[in-house]
């Protein structure tokens, strides 16, 4: 056998930890800005950040644990949808909210046990059957007048100025939990186990990865994230209409967002909510076309960029600022060696 | 041959199939197997195609269940207790045709390895897998990507990944075919050190004159049947194995 060398297992470089701290310094700052910005410039950047919640959950679901789901708008809307009902029932009306965050993440863990037994195509298509259910649920019951919907009116005994700054650092706040909650996931033993089960779930479970347990807990975070964003865009828009929030455009949005930015990356999701919520500040207003146009867009970078911009980016430069991942610090002469025996071999 | 690691007969059986069918439909796979193996053995299962093998190492590692019969860990009954739990209690296994987790690095898929069948964590889990990485020749490609390697390397990370999980038994389905006689020559090496190790074998190959190099005992099926069990030499001279290659009446 050969003997022992220096190797060493990296997660942190300089580069990420610098990344880091930008990032904390960005969200300080973001922070201060309902006492800068005006009311405008504070509903982009509410709009932003649901975004990226939407985004960065989808990725954790499809990118990283192999669930690609079409119907997550089914937890966006239960959000929203219990928000209203907590909020009917007597309960503080932030408070509901939150709380409506937390109803639509517990209704996927019985979901789940059905779900889950679904795989790829099946899974996907089960997950928009459960959408389009729970939509016309929710318009059974009275308190929401069937698709003409109803509106959160406990928000407008706050004044307008004061909402529109509580409902942003809610928004804030809730962005920076899911994110930290998914990296902090990803980079636990849980994280590498759960992209072995979107890898090869038989070789997964070979290898003693318990493949439901993992999908489960990956599946339910993800449902409390899309019902969270559901119910932060009830507090920015207060009026609740079945057919906006429970609407399969969201899990187009949700994919456009994830592909173009880099799916199975940190990073990706974020970049690409970025680039929707500028591309949709532009041509948000040209209709049908720009729906079309969206879904042209995911297609290119489903076949031709298929790491998306941020995967491509870390591919080729080998950055990587949020690392999940695992890095081994090697001798050069061990690399250099393995190289040399695949080359002969490739040769001979 | 063997002299080194002779068997311990009187030794309990650490895994068994007893009284093992299997069918698929009408299909009889394996009908009523049984097979044990003990600590530190290393059987080597032949056999024409469609005998059975991987049907038996499918359910001796829990992928599949039987349709009869038992399997049993140490004398606990795992019949029906699944792959994931089959390898957190010591049984490891490989695939005929390599399953690499491709989005992941080479060093990841053992890190899984290492961490849910190993049930290791942290410094321990990174120890783990280097040494297994550097067992089979692979640490070098620790950080490629899986799905960037070729069939030899794939097969390299397969016996690396199983071993990070730090076996008791190891159940190898053909990992030297289509190997150069070099390349199976190292792969005989790893699976000595290995056996030095305490770990038993059971090594699924069509290539028997590798095989022999490491196992004392053969197990010949046939038809979803053992026809044949016990000393390599005298396997191979057995009439019903020779029969069951060459064809009946050859014998």
């Amino acid at each position: 056998m050969t003997p022992k060398m220096p190797v060493s297992v990296q997660r942190w470089t300089p580069t990420s930890v610098a990344a880091i701290g930008v990032l904390i310094a960005i969200v300080v700052a973001l922070a201060f800005a309902p006492f800068v910005l005006g009311a405008n410039a504070i509903d982009k950047l509410i709009t932003l950040y649901i975004y990226v919640i939407i985004a960065a959950m989808w990725n954790a679901l499809a990118g990283y644990a192999g669930l690609v789901s079409v119907g997550q708008q089914a937890f966006f809307g239960l959000g929203a949808y219990a928000a209203i009902r907590l909020s009917n029932a007597g309960i503080e009306v932030y408070s509901a909210l939150a709380l409506g965050a937390l109803a639509g993440g517990l209704i996927s863990i019985p979901l789940s046990w059905f779900m889950l037994r679904l795989r790829d195509g099946e899974f996907a298509i089960g997950m928009w059957v459960v959408a389009v259910v729970a939509h016309l649920l929710v318009v059974q019951d009275k308190l929401i007048n069937g698709e003409t919907g109803t509106s959160l009116r406990a928000l407008t005994a706050y004044a307008a100025n004061d909402r529109r700054a509580y409902t942003y650092w809610m928004a804030l706040g809730a962005m920076v939990l899911f994110l930290a909650l998914i990296f902090v996931l990803l980079r636990s033993r849980l994280g590498a186990s759960v992209q072995a089960i979107r890898d090869d779930e038989e070789a997964a479970a070979a290898v003693g990865v318990r493949v439901l347990r993992g999908k489960v807990i990956i599946f339910v975070l993800a449902a409390t994230g899309a019902a969270a964003a559901g119910a932060l865009w009830l507090a920015t828009a207060i009026s609740f209409q079945p057919a906006t929030y429970f609407g399969v455009q969201w899990s187009a949005y949700m994919i456009f967002m994830a592909l173009v930015g880099g799916l199975g990356t940190f990073e990706g999701p974020i970049l690409g909510a970025l680039l929707f919520f500028l591309v949709q500040d532009v041509f948000g207003e040209v209709g049908v076309w720009y729906l079309v146009g969206l879904g042209l867009v995911a297609i290119f970078f489903a076949l031709f960029m298929p790491r998306g911009i941020w995967g491509t980016i870390e591919d080729r430069f080998g950055i990587r600022l949020m690392p999940v991942g695992y890095r081994l610090r090697l001798p050069d002469s061990v690399v250099l060696a393995a190289k040399t025996e695949e080359d002969a071999a490739a040769g001979s | 041959m063997g002299g080194e690691f002779a068997p311990a007969p009187a030794e309990e059986p650490i895994l068994a199939g007893v009284g093992v069918v299997k069918r698929f439909g009408a299909l009889v796979v394996l009908d009523k197997v049984d097979f044990a193996v003990a600590s530190n053995e290393a059987i080597g299962i032949v056999g024409p195609n469609g005998a059975g093998k991987t049907t038996l190492l499918n359910v001796l590692s829990g992928a599949s269940q039987p349709s009869q019969g038992t399997v049993r860990f140490r004398n606990i009954d795992v019949t029906n207790a699944g792959a994931a739990q089959h390898c957190r209690l010591g049984i490891a296994r490989s695939h005929q045709i390599p399953r690499p987790f491709g989005g992941m690095t080479v060093f990841e898929n053992t890190f899984v390895a290492a961490t849910a069948g190993g049930n290791r964590k942290g410094r321990d889990a990174y120890e783990r897998c280097i040494e297994a990485l550097e067992l089979c020749a692979m640490l070098g490609h620790a950080n490629r990507r899986a799905e960037t390697l070729g069939l030899l390397d794939r097969k390299r990370l397969e016996l690396a990944r199983a071993l990070a999980t730090d076996p008791v038994v190891l159940l190898l389905d053909e990992i030297g075919g289509g190997l150069t006689d070099g390349e199976a020559g190292q792969l005989v090496e790893t699976i000595r050190e290995l056996r030095r190790r305490g770990i038993a074998i059971v090594w699924i190959e069509h290539i028997v004159h590798v095989l022999l190099q490491v196992v004392e005992r053969l197990v010949c099926l046939d038809g979803g049947r053992v026809i044949a069990d016990g000393r390599p030499e005298a396997v191979m001279a057995d009439p019903a194995v020779i029969g069951a290659y060459l064809g009946q009446g050859v014998a």
